[in-house]
């Protein structure tokens, strides 16, 4: 578990962000902050408006209203839904496209760095189109550290994989995390949530209706629920619109 | 820019379809067009029987004699002769496809010409049997044929007012004739008027006949007046008209030069638009596009990518063709330098065009099936004939044409190829305002997409 919010700077701090397509308003005035270390899963119903966060946060969109504050000079590394990837070049060569792309001084020594951590060196001549789902995914992740980011961010990083794929991909994540690196994901498998977040963001049709840890949001419905998924539902009935 | 472009040539490079499309395509339709163009049509099979027996082929007219036989050898000329010696072996090769025709030459044509031409009665009649599986081969045949045939009937015609021509001046100015092998004297009109004046004056200044023969001279005049107009007349109905033929001073294209052209711009069109639209919509096929313009590359400098490869490779792919073509179709090779700023140029414009397709379909099959079904109207529209359409469908095709860049390049690689009008100039500004626009178009594609 991280330190308290208290005693640390924030890697990311989200002021008021509020998101409108036309007259349809995504996000509304959501606010929060992470912390150096902390894996953060953020949650919600289909059309919550979690893509839209993550897609500001990670600055491809910009809010309509607030801002993001991020430590300068560090990037955010993100990593879209779907691997973000070239099927017909070799993981080397996708590695070392993004490495280059980035503008790292040593972009093979990156691309080395990431074949140990993603364990693929074995397999790192191959198409990434002949790869599994998992291991396109690791591929995936691996770009968006390549700049050696303070804060990652994950798109529904295991909505494509079997189980044994998702365990293989959160050993992976938790690493990272452990390592003082902060993640934020949004999901819609809430046990997963649960498992792998320190932190849980509960948004509804655009609002931010609960920040806190797994436990916190069971304790915050009130009578006793069967498990994490159950007082997560019964908390959107509670509170959502 | 120069990693991406590295990225997409490894890409292209595994993609053995996108490399026969790139280069055994236009390779292929170069070396189709060369020989098209460079080829004659072959000579039809036709079973060919004279019934004629040898040495009769003569028709007689006066004192000249035409030998229809020698027409055969014109004849030969334009078909492939299968010599058979009867109707069913003719009819036989035509029927078992060996021939696609077969032309019979009757025992009594020289005498039924003879007759006409002499008698005015006759129906000289050659017959000439055509397969009809095949319409257009039947086509080819017949006009082979009927061509000959022609020539035949004009030879006869010209040959028969020749006689005529030389028998009416003998009636007017005397000469001899041949008849039954034997030379006899022929008087003629002017002779005879001569002889019948120099008889009046001789003759007595009361006589009765000088009335009379007074009458006779009067209707040699009037003959000799009226021959004298005919002769003229006769002779100018074997080449009936004359064409006063004028060229006006401007250089034209060789047709073939042109038709290779449209085979070059046609082929640089194809890959370019397929090309630049397939490889900018495969950034989002591979949700790569969000990922590489968050901070790693401009929209600007993506579309810059993508234009300078799909112009760069479809313009050298273009220059091979043109290469092979000009072994078939004479290309100016000092105006090479030309080439390469024309198929650039124009290389350029249509990816700018491909990268509006792809930016706006963001996704290859789509983008691929916009760009073929705009480039076919687009070069259809190019090369309707001015004369072809009215005035104002003329102005709405025109104005097509102008907007997209198939025209000017046809214009600009055309004078490169072969230095005729329009200048070069004019066509490369247009296919640059062209691509500037096009790109232009393009960013506001990524940018609604963003």
């Amino acid at each position: 578990m991280p330190a308290t919010a208290a005693t640390r700077e924030a890697t990311l701090a989200a002021r008021a962000l509020t998101k409108r397509f036309g007259r349809r308003t995504a996000l509304h005035e959501v606010s929060f902050e992470i912390y150096p270390g902390e894996l953060v899963a953020v949650i919600g119903p289909n059309g919550a408006g979690k893509t839209t966060l993550l897609s500001i946060l990670a600055g491809i969109e910009a809010p309509s209203e607030g801002e993001v504050l991020s430590p300068p000079g560090r990037k955010v590394g993100w990593v879209p839904q779907q691997p973000a990837l070239y099927s017909k070049l070799s993981v080397a060569e996708n590695l070392r496209l993004f490495a280059r792309l980035e503008k790292l001084q040593d972009p093979e020594a990156a691309v080395e760095r990431m074949l140990d951590q993603t364990e693929l060196r074995e397999r790192s001549r191959d198409e990434v189109g002949r790869l599994s789902g998992g291991n396109q995914q690791r591929i995936n992740v691996a770009i968006g550290l390549l700049c050696e980011p303070l804060a990652l961010l994950l798109d529904e990083p295991t909505s494509s994989l079997d189980p044994r794929q998702r365990e293989r991909l959160w050993g992976f994540i938790g690493g990272l995390a452990g390592r003082g690196t902060t993640v934020a994901y949004s999901t819609h498998n809430v046990t997963e949530a649960e498992r792998y977040a320190d932190r849980v963001l509960v948004l509804v049709d655009g609002e931010l209706l609960f920040s806190g840890t797994p436990t916190e949001l069971e304790q915050a419905v009130g009578a006793r629920p069967r498990d994490f998924e159950s007082a997560f539902v019964r908390f959107i009935d509670e509170h959502g619109k | 820019m120069r990693w991406l472009l590295v990225k997409d040539l490894q890409i292209l490079r595994r993609s053995p379809l996108l490399v026969a499309l790139l280069i055994i395509y236009p390779i292929t339709l170069a070396l189709m067009i060369g020989f098209a163009l460079s080829s004659p049509p072959g000579k039809p099979k036709v079973a060919f029987l004279t019934e004629v027996p040898k040495g009769q082929g003569r028709i007689h007219l006066g004192s000249q004699q035409i030998n229809i036989s020698s027409y055969a050898k014109d004849l030969y000329s334009s078909i492939q002769p299968i010599i058979v010696h009867s109707q069913a072996e003719a009819l036989e090769a035509v029927r078992s496809g060996r021939a696609l025709a077969a032309l019979i030459i009757p025992a009594d044509i020289p005498e039924q010409i003879q007759s006409l031409v002499t008698t005015g009665v006759g129906s000289p009649t050659v017959q000439l049997i055509l397969n009809t599986r095949d319409p257009v081969e039947k086509q080819f045949a017949d006009e082979a044929i009927q061509a000959r045939l022609n020539d035949v009937e004009q030879a006869v015609s010209k040959q028969v007012l020749r006689v005529a021509v030389v028998d009416l001046q003998q009636v007017l100015n005397g000469g001899s004739i041949q008849f039954l092998g034997q030379t006899f004297p022929l008087l003629g009109l002017r002779n005879s008027r001569t002889l019948l004046r120099s008889a009046i004056s001789a003759l007595p200044a009361r006589s009765p006949l000088r009335a009379e023969l007074g009458r006779v001279v009067g209707f040699a005049d009037l003959a000799i007046q009226g021959l004298a107009f005919a002769s003229p007349v006769l002779g100018s109905i074997g080449t009936p008209l004359t064409v006063d033929q004028t060229e006006l001073s401007g250089r034209t294209t060789p047709t073939a030069t042109y038709a290779a052209t449209i085979a070059v711009i046609f082929s640089l069109m194809l890959v370019t638009l397929l090309l630049a639209a397939g490889m900018l919509a495969l950034e989002w096929e591979e949700h790569a596009f969000a990922r590489l313009v968050r901070g790693l590359v401009s929209p600007g400098a993506l579309l810059a990518e993508k234009v300078a490869l799909a112009g760069g490779l479809a313009a050298a792919a273009s220059l091979l063709m043109a290469a092979g073509v000009s072994t078939f179709v004479p290309l100016q090779w000092s105006r090479f330098p030309l080439w390469v700023v024309a198929l650039v140029l124009a290389g350029t414009a249509f990816a700018a065009l491909g990268v509006a397709i792809g930016g706006l379909a963001r996704e290859v099959r789509a983008a691929s099936l916009l760009a073929f079904m705009l480039s076919l109207p687009v070069a259809f529209v190019a090369l309707v004939p001015a004369a072809a359409v009215s005035g104002g469908l003329k102005s709405v095709l025109d104005t097509v044409a102008f907007v997209f860049p198939f025209k000017p390049a046809l214009d600009a690689v055309n004078n490169a190829f072969s230095d005729t009008a329009p200048a070069i100039g004019l066509p490369l500004l247009h296919l640059a305002a062209l691509a500037v626009a096009f790109g232009l178009l393009a960013r506001v594609a990524l940018k609604r997409v963003a």
